[in-house]
């Protein structure tokens, strides 16, 4: 495999600027990977700051109500900041320090990563600028203001969609002009290389905690691991250590928005095609000429037309597969989980949870499926309570 | 010998540098884009960059991104951009260059974008977001069809670095003035000399520098040291306000447009 690919996917598509930066980036994190100082720091974050390990929970109830499978929720929302993404946030920043940065800059589509990224800055005292589209501002009032209150810029994107995509696009632009005091802490697998490998190694902590977890509760491996697909990074931290056990079968999911058969959802794995976005060949929503094409999800999180390379290969190699679930059918299991088990669940990790209300029930009892729940909902009951609202006067 | 390569032989004779006009094709029409390039080249730019809009232009700043989304809602494709490139090329014979990034040309697929631009008369490529380690399948083609891939080198390329990149840099080699995005900046970098010095002792191409030249006053600073200056920004915010909004008048871009290039064109 070629330096920075996953079978032919990957690679390194930037501007020259940034890669005096990737290079120094890529030494920095395989010096630090290997280093006992750097993995008791960051293990020493993740254990009284981020506090884990994050339960892996048995939903008595929800699988009894689906009749079926057991379902088990790796509860990756209960988390310090209510989402998996700070595990990823504190290992880079702590990156950042080592590389002699003074400012780290992020995207953030649903201000799940702003906020992780804030977070960490805060505590390690780095400057940093959130980059965030416009229209996701107004979707996620009450992160900007939990960002804002950690100290870090919030910087409007009115380019393009005004969503992930074009935050994205702002911060590897910022990068470019300030790459010699900045750390671009990307928030998924996604990117150029060194990120995409990177992600996954600090986001594999799920997985692990996973494989272990589930051999104490039951004596057995799973059989499935669902998870939700936007950029990909609570999937592939779910799925990175199970790779090899070719028994347990993984399942991403992705955001179906209006359906796979209109033009309005957030699945490149499932409907999409071979691009380069981001500095890496994925699969990408684009037109015929090569054109990015708008993504849509009810979820800002999952609102990408892009995914990492890694589960491109995966999807090439039969490894994982991919399906899609629409945003009514999230809309769904966000209410059936909050009813049934008390757990309130990201509009993005519903789509995993709606996903196992259709696959548990085709399965025998004895069989386990583990959800990787990868933030709480506290920041979508706004506009959840909207779309349902909307719901009711139709 | 390919046009380009001419146009810096001729120019060395005649002890001029390069004037190297950046256009977004289709902004805001491909008839537009075909009477500007014209215009150009009668006003004396040596090589004319088309640049091809792409929905997600990273190392363009608002200028550039601006003109990219005008283009595209007026229905730009490439199609109609390979047959516009025809139409400029039998008017003109001024080096064209095509500047976009890396996924149109990877959707199409390499060898028919190559082989699509060789057909439009079109001289090489600029791909910003395409560094040396992924550029090897493109530099094949496009050496195969006689197309110069022309590369970039920034302030912060290392010395190493900017070796390789000249070795495999065909055409001109393209120095970035400053570490950033594109646009018109208010003063040259202090480094930019040094910068380019130190590149021309490493290569023997010709230096083109780009990014942030905003009048003939800079223009002409960057003669004295580089073998030409790109100007993109710059001369589309000369022309912009007679392109948008109510009171479109293509004549009086045309005519800024020309006068402006006249202008850069005297200190080169």
């Amino acid at each position: 495999m070629n330096k920075g690919y996953f079978g032919s996917f990957g690679g390194q598509f930037v501007p020259e600027t940034l890669m005096p930066a990737l290079q120094e980036l890529e030494e920095a994190y395989e010096r630090n990977k290997s280093d006992s100082n750097f993995q008791e720091e960051l293990q020493k974050y993740l254990t009284y700051y981020v506090g884990r390990p994050t339960p892996l929970y048995y939903a008595e109830k929800l699988s009894t109500h689906l009749g079926g499978a057991k379902i088990y929720l790796k509860r990756e929302d209960l988390n310090h900041t209510g989402s998996h993404k700070l595990n990823n946030c504190i290992g880079q920043a702590l990156l950042a320090k080592r590389m002699g940065k003074k400012r780290v800059i992020a995207e953030t589509g649903a201000g799940q990563h702003g906020v992780a990224t804030a977070t960490a800055a805060a505590l390690l005292d780095l400057e940093c600028e959130i980059f965030m589209g416009a229209l996701d501002i107004k979707r996620q009032a009450l992160n900007v203001f939990r960002m804002e209150l950690l100290g870090a810029k919030v910087t409007p994107v009115h380019s393009g969609t005004k969503t992930l995509k074009d935050a994205t696009n702002e911060a590897m632009r910022r990068w470019v002009a300030t790459v010699d005091d900045t750390h671009y802490i990307i928030g998924s697998v996604v990117g150029p290389h060194p990120y995409p490998a990177m992600v996954r190694d600090f986001q594999a902590i799920i997985g692990k905690e996973t494989k272990q977890q589930i051999l104490e509760l039951t004596g057995q491996k799973p059989d499935y691991l669902l998870a939700c697909v936007g950029g990909g990074s609570n999937s592939m931290g779910l799925f990175h250590p199970f790779i090899k056990e070719e028994d347990v079968k993984m399942i991403g999911v992705e955001a179906g928005g209006c359906g796979l058969e209109t033009d309005a959802h957030a699945a490149p794995l499932s409907a999409g095609s071979k691009g380069i976005l981001h500095g890496a060949l994925s699969y990408i929503l684009q037109n015929h000429d090569g054109q990015i094409t708008p993504a849509h999800s009810v979820s800002a999180g999952l609102d990408y037309p892009g995914v990492g390379p890694e589960h491109s290969y995966l999807k090439e190699i039969k490894r994982a597969a991919y399906t899609a679930i629409t945003d009514q059918e999230a809309l769904k299991a966000f209410k059936l989980l909050s009813r049934i088990e008390g757990i309130i669940p990201a509009v993005e990790s519903a789509h995993a949870v709606a996903y196992a209300c259709k696959l548990a029930p085709e399965l025998d009892h004895n069989k386990i499926i583990v959800i990787c729940l990868s933030g709480r909902g506290d920041k979508d009951v706004t506009e959840v309570a909207k779309l349902l609202e909307v719901d009711k006067d139709e | 010998m390919n046009r380009i390569a001419a146009v810096f032989t001729r120019l060395k004779k005649e002890k001029r540098k390069a004037l190297i006009p950046y256009i977004c094709c289709g902004d805001p029409t491909m008839e537009f884009t075909k009477q500007l390039a014209i215009t150009l080249a009668q006003s004396g730019a040596d090589i004319i960059e088309l640049g091809i809009p792409f929905s997600d232009p990273v190392a363009d700043g608002p200028v550039i991104q601006k003109s990219a989304v005008r283009a595209l809602a007026g229905g730009a494709t490439l199609d109609k951009i390979f047959t516009i490139g025809k139409q400029i090329r039998a008017q003109v014979s001024t080096p064209l260059v095509i500047m976009t990034y890396f996924n149109l040309i990877y959707v199409r697929g390499i060898k028919n974008f190559i082989k699509d631009a060789k057909f439009s008369g079109i001289d090489g490529l600029i791909v910003p977001d395409l560094p040396v380690e992924e550029g090897k399948v493109l530099l094949e083609a496009a050496e195969k069809e006689g197309l110069a891939l022309i590369y970039l080198v920034t302030p912060n390329t290392s010395a190493e670095r900017i070796k390789l990149i000249a070795e495999r840099s065909r055409g001109f080699l393209y120095c970035v003035s400053v570490k950033g995005v594109t646009g018109a900046r208010k003063e040259l970098d202090k480094e930019l000399a040094n910068f380019v010095r130190r590149t021309r002792n490493i290569t023997d191409l010709p230096i083109a520098v780009g990014f942030g030249i905003a009048n003939p006053e800079m223009a002409g600073e960057v003669a004295s040291f580089a073998d030409g200056a790109i100007i993109g920004s710059a001369l589309i915010e000369q022309i912009e306000e007679h392109i948008t909004g109510s009171e479109i008048a293509y004549d009086q871009a045309l005519d800024q447009a020309g006068n402006f290039i006249r202008s850069v064109r005297e200190v080169l």
